[in-house]
């Protein structure tokens, strides 16, 4: 089966890979593109942790085409951190302890990031809420929610 | 697999309708990806809706209902604020639907063709009085959503047929709607009973109703029998007894919720989430 040739922005750099039909974006992100930081938790979108933006729309990348890809605007974790200076959701999550085994964290915060991106002062029901579709069976979600707020109001300070 | 992307509808019917084996269309994705990754449906040929030009959009039609794209997702329908004021009932719905990622993907025509007796996004679509323009091999045809599923996973399109765009009819005065559900969680579960009223009143009594009932049949139901059961009514305490009435005996077949706990699963293209 011939392969198709795809050619994409991710964090800001136009890229290409060649996939088969079927292949989903996570796999080509993970398996072409080595940017490993999405994970695979259920693969049927329920867990979150496969969470990337495509064109500013939070999708899961488990339903997502590697062919649909064309032309999109993709974000992933790997493009928070500016210059090796960690986002304040990331910097707020350490300072929370809003992690422990940390395969949902890249998930979280790429969604958090979405999240404030268009309410940059969400409610904690606003929180909870929007991070329903991120599974953690660490934490009990209580100090993602804080660290969540608590980025938030340091990004409005500095805006 | 084949992977297709027409730039009209025609052509999308064409590809489907001279396919020799599984053909899937592809929209938001969250049921066909599911379905492909679990093995239950291998397409031969996935045709990609996407790319054919005004699929993403809400407009205005001339008689003042709304058309609404094959691809729009859920979260743009919540966010269109002249749609969500018109119709919250069938917006509410859509925004039942899974997560914040699959609401980012997911559409109302994908929850309508993917046929899960239990899906959120229909029921307020058939109290609306909603419409599905279908384009086939033999031509284009208006449909009523309602005679869309025939069954679970099982829909009236035939070979090469799909849906367009949905059209609902102008809200006109003094009219509003409405979908709840019951779940057994707060988020993120597949509706034990949906029930979705559309109606208008004149003074302080309901002219008109439509009732539907999602979950509690092999397809989504209209009750003609509950909506009569309130129209004239002031909604008062016997109207409400007797609506409660009316719902309970259309669903009488014996079966309990069709999305039970106990029977969760058992559709083949149940809702990701």
């Amino acid at each position: 089966m011939s392969k198709i040739h795809v050619t994409t922005t991710v964090n800001g750099d136009e890229t290409e890979f060649l996939c088969d039909p079927r292949e989903t974006l996570l796999d080509c992100l993970r398996n072409q593109l080595d940017l490993t930081g999405a994970k695979e938790g259920c693969g049927t979108g329920d867990c979150g942790a496969c969470s990337v933006t495509m064109d500013g729309t939070l999708v899961c990348s488990c339903l997502v085409l590697g062919v649909e890809a064309q032309g999109k605007t993709i974000e992933t974790i790997e493009g928070m951190a500016a210059g090796g200076e960690l986002h304040p959701l990331q910097r707020q999550f350490i300072e929370h302890a809003a992690l422990q085994c940390g395969i949902c964290t890249p998930g979280i915060l790429v969604a958090a990031k979405n999240l404030l991106e268009t309410n940059p002062d969400p409610t904690e029901t606003e929180i909870r809420y929007w991070l329903a579709g991120n599974l953690c069976r660490c934490t009990g979600y209580d100090k993602i929610v804080r660290a969540v707020q608590a980025a938030a109001a340091e990004m409005r300070e500095t805006a | 697999m084949r992977y297709h992307t027409p730039s009209t509808f025609e052509d999308a019917a064409r590809v489907s309708a001279g396919a020799g084996g599984v053909t899937r269309f592809l929209a938001g994705g969250t049921d066909v990806l599911v379905q492909l990754r679990a093995g239950l449906v291998t397409p031969d040929d996935l045709i990609d809706i996407k790319h054919i030009p005004g699929v993403r959009d809400i407009q205005r039609t001339a008689e003042g209902g709304w058309r609404i794209g094959v691809a729009v997702p859920g979260i743009a329908l919540g966010r269109h604020a002249e749609l969500s004021a018109d119709w919250p009932g069938v917006v509410e719905g859509m925004e039942l639907v899974g997560s914040t990622q699959v609401q980012g993907r997911a559409t109302l025509t994908g929850n309508l063709c993917n046929g899960s007796p239990a899906a959120d996004g229909v029921p307020g679509l058939v109290a609306a009085s909603a419409m599905v323009t279908v384009v086939g091999p033999e031509g284009t045809r208006e449909v009523a959503v309602a005679d869309i599923p025939t069954g679970p996973g099982k829909t009236s399109l035939k070979k090469g047929e799909l849906i367009a765009a949905i059209t609902l009819p102008p809200r006109g005065k003094n009219g509003g709607d409405a979908y709840l559900r019951f779940i057994p969680r707060t988020e993120m579960d597949i509706a034990v009973v949906g029930c979705a009223v559309s109606l208008t009143v004149e003074g302080d009594r309901i002219a008109s109703a439509r009732v539907a009932l999602g979950a509690v049949a092999p397809t989504v139901v209209l009750v003609p029998e509950a909506a009569s059961a309130i129209e004239g009514s002031t909604l008062d305490e016997a109207a409400l007894e007797r609506l409660a009435a009316a719902g309970s005996r259309s669903t009488t077949s014996g079966a309990p919720s069709l999305s039970a706990p106990k029977s969760r699963g058992c559709w083949p293209s149940a809702p990701p989430a």
